[in-house]
């Protein structure tokens, strides 16, 4: 079968691949780009070990074939960080130790970032409920919680 | 062996005429839109390799037009979109609070309610909140396009209308009027992530308080979700009072075929569909009440 060209934009840059007509976004960032960031947990849509966004829509990876990213601006965990160092998600999952195997925090990552961006300042039990496709089995999710609040705090009031 | 293909068209004419022609040839065909339900099967053991046919790419499918002479809601629009829009918060908040119920933030990113109907699943959230609502299907065919109110859709378990060569365009919905609320109400073990028990849509009309029009659905206790008449017949007219209300809900026990499963007996689930059945009527109440 012939594969299929795609051109589409990954984390601000031009991208080209080929993939298979079945294969999913997951498996064309992990295994064509080398973009090994973004985890699979269960390849059903229920862990958000995949979580990456979609013109600015949260997705699961997994459940979107990368054929379907033609034309799109896609954005994974390597895209998170800035030139001057880490995003405060990623400083604030590694200050209150919000993980601990580290498969899901990619995804955890990714989707809180998306929460911020569109609600600057969350309660608990938004946060919860936003999160609630994304599982963790180390945690206990309650050092995840104190993570994105703590981020949320320092990104609304910059030290 | 087939293999997998790919193809986004940009026209229902380009779509129909592919679906045509790979009958045609003997190839299987896939339509996809948000594909949340799609890929998974995919992924099932044995699952045939087939044309994906995604329709994402027309005009018709990203419609999404909320007016005084009606609503539609594309089969590529995602739930996470009609959530956040403001003007069918306001219309159909039944139908909203059903799709919201369905699955992560990730996967309501993607996920269609049009696809959460094709999919046909006795337990499919938005589907009794559709019917509620008075939802019909705008049909692609052949020869041009056929409306099925949405109770007709559903022949089955994991089976719809759709005959071959067709495909789903969109949902028609009548505008609500100032005093017309839906509501769906669904009971499951754990509150988020979980596929229900037993699900209840109502839509009512209270004119000066008297129940003047009503529609009422349930689902996951039968092999479809389905409209049930005696349960709105049984509240019309009245002032929705505790008999009625109750005869409402006593009526969708008796419409019930449930299965038992780990989810619940059926005997369990008959009971809660008639409570859920109140509750929503309730809920659907005060909200004609609070606009």
């Amino acid at each position: 079968m012939a594969r299929l060209q795609v051109e589409t934009v990954i984390n601000g840059e031009s991208k080209e691949f080929l993939c298979d007509a079945n294969q999913s976004m997951l498996d064309v960032l992990r295994d064509e780009l080398g973009l090994t960031g973004t985890k699979e947990g269960c390849g059903t849509g229920d862990c958000g070990a995949c979580s990456i966004l979609v013109d600015g829509r949260l997705v699961c990876s997994c459940l979107m074939l990368g054929v379907e990213s033609a034309g799109k601006s896609v954005e994974t965990i390597e895209g998170i960080a800035g030139d001057d160092g880490l995003h405060p998600l990623q400083r604030q999952f590694l200050e209150n130790a919000a993980l601990q195997c580290g498969i899901c925090t990619p995804g955890f990552i990714v989707a809180s970032k998306a929460l911020l961006e569109k609600n600057p300042n969350p309660d608990e039990e938004t946060i919860r409920y936003w999160l609630a496709g994304n599982l963790c089995r180390c945690t206990g999710y309650d050092k995840i919680i104190r993570a994105v609040q703590d981020a949320a705090a320092e990104m609304s009031h910059p030290a | 062996m087939e293999s997998y293909g790919y193809a986004a068209p940009s026209s229902v004419a380009e779509t129909v005429a592919l679906l045509a022609s790979s009958a045609e040839q003997g190839l299987t065909t896939q339509i996809l839109a948000g594909g949340t339900d799609v890929l998974v099967q995919m992924r099932s053991a044995g699952h045939q390799a087939r044309t994906i046919i995604d329709i994402k790419a027309l005009a018709e499918t990203n419609r999404l037009e909320v007016q005084a002479d009606g609503i539609y809601i594309g089969a590529a629009i995602p739930s996470a979109v009609i959530n956040e829009n403001q003007a069918l918060q306001e219309s159909l908040p039944g139908l909203l609070e059903a799709a919201d119920l369905i699955g992560s933030t990730q996967i309501q990113g993607r996920a269609t309610i049009c696809g959460n109907l094709c999919n046909a699943s006795p337990a499919g959230d938005s589907i009794p909140a559709m019917i509620a609502a008075g939802a019909v299907c705008d049909i692609a065919t052949p020869s041009g396009s056929r409306q099925v109110p949405v109770e007709d859709f559903l022949v089955g378990v994991g089976k719809n209308a759709l005959a071959p060569g067709e495909f789903l365009l969109g949902l028609k919905l009548p505008m609500p009027s100032a005093n017309t609320k839906d509501a769906y109400l669904r009971f499951t073990p754990r509150t988020e992530m979980d596929i229900a028990v037993a699900g209840v849509g109502v839509s009512l009309t209270v004119t000066d308080g008297l129940c003047t029009a009503a529609r009422v659905a349930i689902g996951a206790v039968a092999p479809t979700a389905q409209l049930v008449t005696a349960a709105a017949d049984a509240i019309i007219g009245t002032d929705l009072n505790e008999a009625a209300v109750h005869a409402a809900g006593e009526a969708c026990k008796a419409a019930a075929s449930p299965i038992s499963d780990k989810r619940g007996t059926a005997e369990y689930r008959r009971k809660v569909v008639a409570v859920l059945c109140r509750r929503a009527i309730g809920v659907a109440n005060q909200r004609i009440q609070g606009s």
